[in-house]
């Protein structure tokens, strides 16, 4: 009786023992050295996988860190208080990243460029619109305003305003491209903060063609060409083009004559910011002409 | 001609719906032809393919059937002008894709006739090579409705060898009558296309299907093909949609199935549509490039349900004026049939080879759908001619798994719409396959340029 028990308890804790040995073994034999610096410094980043840094997920980015001196400060989502801890722990000396931030080259909400029809599709999602003739809207390069931008956003940095188009919170936004990808009219393009000169329309359409199917739609008029410092705005296809190459050269008085408002000097940090008060164009006023007509 | 297995038989394929026709609307009414009006908008890309390079400047004069933008490659055709007039502009144009895309417009001269400075092409002294060439040179494309050019299909590599030329006669979408019309009008010019195309690629056997719905087109070809020198053979099919697509056809007549991934062309045969063929005979016979095409314009909304022979370029606004308008409740544009076509957000977009009817819906027929959840019925899985799972596909395209849609196929569906006419739920099925589509395609080209550089 008892060795009917003893025996199996015998044999399992032999082979117990037998696969521990070879599994300890094995461990010796096959063991692979792992900068331990890694878990730390995955540890102190935000664990939000977004991609924005270039590597897929954060651990690939710790071990580029570790292993590759990458700047942890390509880690757009961190603080700067967090990237400093990872340099600290790391004793190397983080450069700053310029921060960017994703920005709409569309102003045409519904209040500025109209429907031609209403989308009923089924499918409540830009995507969906942009498959039946291109979406309703008259202007075809235009924003369709249903959001796919701000579902897509993991850092809830997108919200749809009162004219139904996306608003990017620059303080949460952390450039990690899944609204450059996901919006069916490529309309989002991530640029770092400093450039503060933008045109915000992407019609290809003449003069009062463009008009006529948005309020805010670039005419290629040339006027901010003329009005800016030579090469910074060039008209390429009925629209403006900023070169930003020349960022450093870019003011604000380049948008004042701009007919529609297609071209925006950003106040803040966010688009779609309630204009501020901007001051009087600077240069010389033709005194013969009344009502004060500014010429550069 | 022999007796053959397929006398007074009547073949169809698996699965499938059975959407209403509307035919009787349009089918009765001649082909009547369209007068010039003021102006006409080319879009350079009317066909599958790179956009044509355009040959003429603003300002200049051009005549009906002049050649004005040359092939940009080889899946690519030539464009030629429908009037006598003047090029008043070459910009961004509407087509019926909703975007703007970069077109010819000509204002029409006053006095331009419907004469043409054409010569038949001498058929004799053209080698394969030289054929496919003029093919491609009289812009003609695939009529049915995709706009493929015909010259890429009729370019029959050397390690492949067409048994059968494949007519295809179904126009399976409700509503639409302007192949069946070409059918009891021009006969003789389908049959003599069948015998130009025959020359070059020596097929064995013509077959024409068509739908037993048109029981006099069907007898119109039938009474030729009896004394043809060629054998050709009328085909009856089933009405059921989506009979016409080319891949339902080949299962129907041959009782093959393409292969996933093939072309017919692999199992032996070519398919065209039977307007296509006409215009290729008008090319040879009368020297006519593809510069008009037979629309029909019907619909509940429309006041004069029409087949019209309409010069390309065309705005929709003025064919439709010109058949005598709408009644008070049109609610829905669309270019082609209602299950495929193209719905349209403005009547400024011209008529192209592509179009083979003007689609307006009245009230009665344009419902708002409202979505419920799936309750796996099944109905789609039984509509789908593919044999995919729509159901399951649909689940996906809602949670964005686009990715593993490709595990169930979806770059095969040709979006008939059969799944979303059949769901009780109003789930926006094929809408879906479009949209992952669309997302897939974009994917594999960006991995491809990713993979190159």
């Amino acid at each position: 009786m008892e060795g009917e028990l003893l025996i199996p308890l015998a044999i399992l804790a032999g082979l117990g023992l037998l696969f521990g040995i070879i599994l300890s073994l094995a461990y010796k034999q096959f063991k692979v050295y792992e900068d331990p610096r890694i878990n730390v410094v995955e540890e102190l980043l935000p664990s939000a996988n977004c991609g924005a840094c270039g590597v897929p997920g954060c651990r690939a980015f710790a071990e580029k860190v570790v292993i590759e001196n990458m700047n942890p400060a390509k880690c757009t989502v961190s603080s700067e208080e967090g990237i400093d801890k990872i340099a600290a722990y790391l004793g190397i000396e983080a450069s700053r990243e310029e921060k960017v931030v994703a920005r709409l080259l569309c102003a045409g909400g519904i209040n500025e460029a109209h429907n031609l029809a209403s989308y009923k599709g089924g499918m409540s999602t830009c995507r969906g619109e942009a498959v039946v003739v291109g979406g309703s809207k008259d202007c075809s390069w235009g924003c369709l305003g249903l959001g796919d931008c701000a579902q897509a956003c993991t850092f809830e940095a997108i919200h749809m305003n009162n004219d139904a188009l996306p608003v990017v919170d620059a303080a949460k936004c952390t450039a990690c491209n899944d609204c450059v990808e996901v919006c069916p009219k490529d309309l989002f393009v991530l640029m770092p903060v400093s450039r503060k000169l933008l045109v915000q329309c992407r019609s290809l359409l003449e003069g009062d063609l463009a008009e006529a199917k948005c309020s805010v739609a670039c005419t290629g008029c040339s006027r901010c060409v003329a009005d800016a410092a030579p090469g910074v705005i060039g008209i390429v296809d009925n629209l403006a083009v900023i070169n930003y190459e020349l960022n450093d050269l870019a003011n604000p008085y380049a948008i004042k004559r701009c007919p529609t408002g297609a071209i925006v000097w950003l106040a803040g940090d966010n688009q779609f910011a309630p204009a501020e008060k901007t001051p009087l164009p600077l240069g010389r006023v033709e005194e013969s002409l009344d009502k004060g007509v500014y010429y550069q | 001609m022999a007796t053959s297995t397929y006398n007074g038989k009547t073949f169809t394929f698996k699965h499938g719906v059975h959407p209403e026709e509307f035919k009787d609307l349009s089918s009765h009414c001649a082909i009547q032809r369209m007068p010039f009006v003021e102006e006409y908008i080319l879009p350079l890309g009317q066909h599958i393919g790179a956009p044509s390079t355009p040959l003429v400047t603003k300002g200049q004069k051009v005549a009906r059937g002049q050649k004005i933008a040359s092939p940009a490659g080889f899946v690519s055709v030539a464009l030629h002008a429908p009037v006598d007039g003047e090029v008043s502009g070459i910009g961004l144009f509407a087509n019926p894709s909703g975007q703007m895309v970069p077109g010819i417009k000509i204002r029409t001269d006053p006095y331009s006739t419907q004469k043409m400075a054409a010569v038949p092409v001498d058929l004799e002294s053209l080698d394969n090579k030289g054929f496919i060439n003029a093919v491609q040179e009289a812009g003609i494309v695939g009529l049915g409705g995709a706009a493929f050019p015909s010259h890429v299909k009729l370019a029959i590599p050397e390690d492949k060898k067409c048994d059968y030329i494949m007519l295809n006669g179904c126009e399976c979408e409700p509503f639409l009558t302007a192949d069946h019309r070409v059918m009891v009008e021009h006969p003789e010019e389908i049959i003599d296309g069948i015998l130009i195309l025959n020359k070059f690629i020596k097929a064995r056997k013509a077959f024409i299907g068509i739908e037993v719905n048109k029981p006099d087109a069907i007898a119109a070809l039938q009474k030729l093909a009896a004394t043809s020198r060629f054998p050709v053979e009328v085909i009856q099919l089933a009405v059921k949609y989506p009979q016409g697509a080319e891949k339902m056809m080949i299962t129907a007549i041959l009782g093959k199935e393409v292969p996933h991934g093939k072309l017919p062309l692999d199992l032996g045969v070519l398919v065209a549509n039977v307007g296509t063929v006409k215009a290729i005979a008008d090319y040879f016979r009368l020297g006519q490039p593809l510069i008009e095409r037979i629309v029909t314009v019907t619909g509940t909304a429309v006041k004069n349900p029409a087949n019209i022979l309409v010069p390309l370029g065309t705005p929709m606004k003025d064919v439709i004026a010109w058949s005598g308008g709408v009644t008070g409740d049109a609610a829905r544009i669309l270019l082609g049939g209602p299950m495929m076509g193209a719905v349209q957000k403005t009547l400024d977009t011209p008529v192209v080879k592509g179009t083979s009817g003007i689609l307006i819906l009245g009230n009665d027929l344009v419902k708002d759908i409202t979505e419920y959840n799936c309750i796996r019925c099944g109905r789609c899985v039984e509509a789908c001619p593919l044999y995919l799972n729509p159901s399951m596909m649909g689940l996906l395209a809602k949670k964005g798994r686009w990715e593993e849609m490709l595990d169930y196929h979806v770059l095969d569906c040709f979006e008939c719409a059969s799944c979303s006419y059949v769901c009780p739920s109003g789930i926006p099925l094929v809408q879906s396959f479009r949209v992952a589509k669309g997302i897939l395609r974009e994917k594999a080209a960006k991995e491809k340029t990713a993979g190159q550089s």
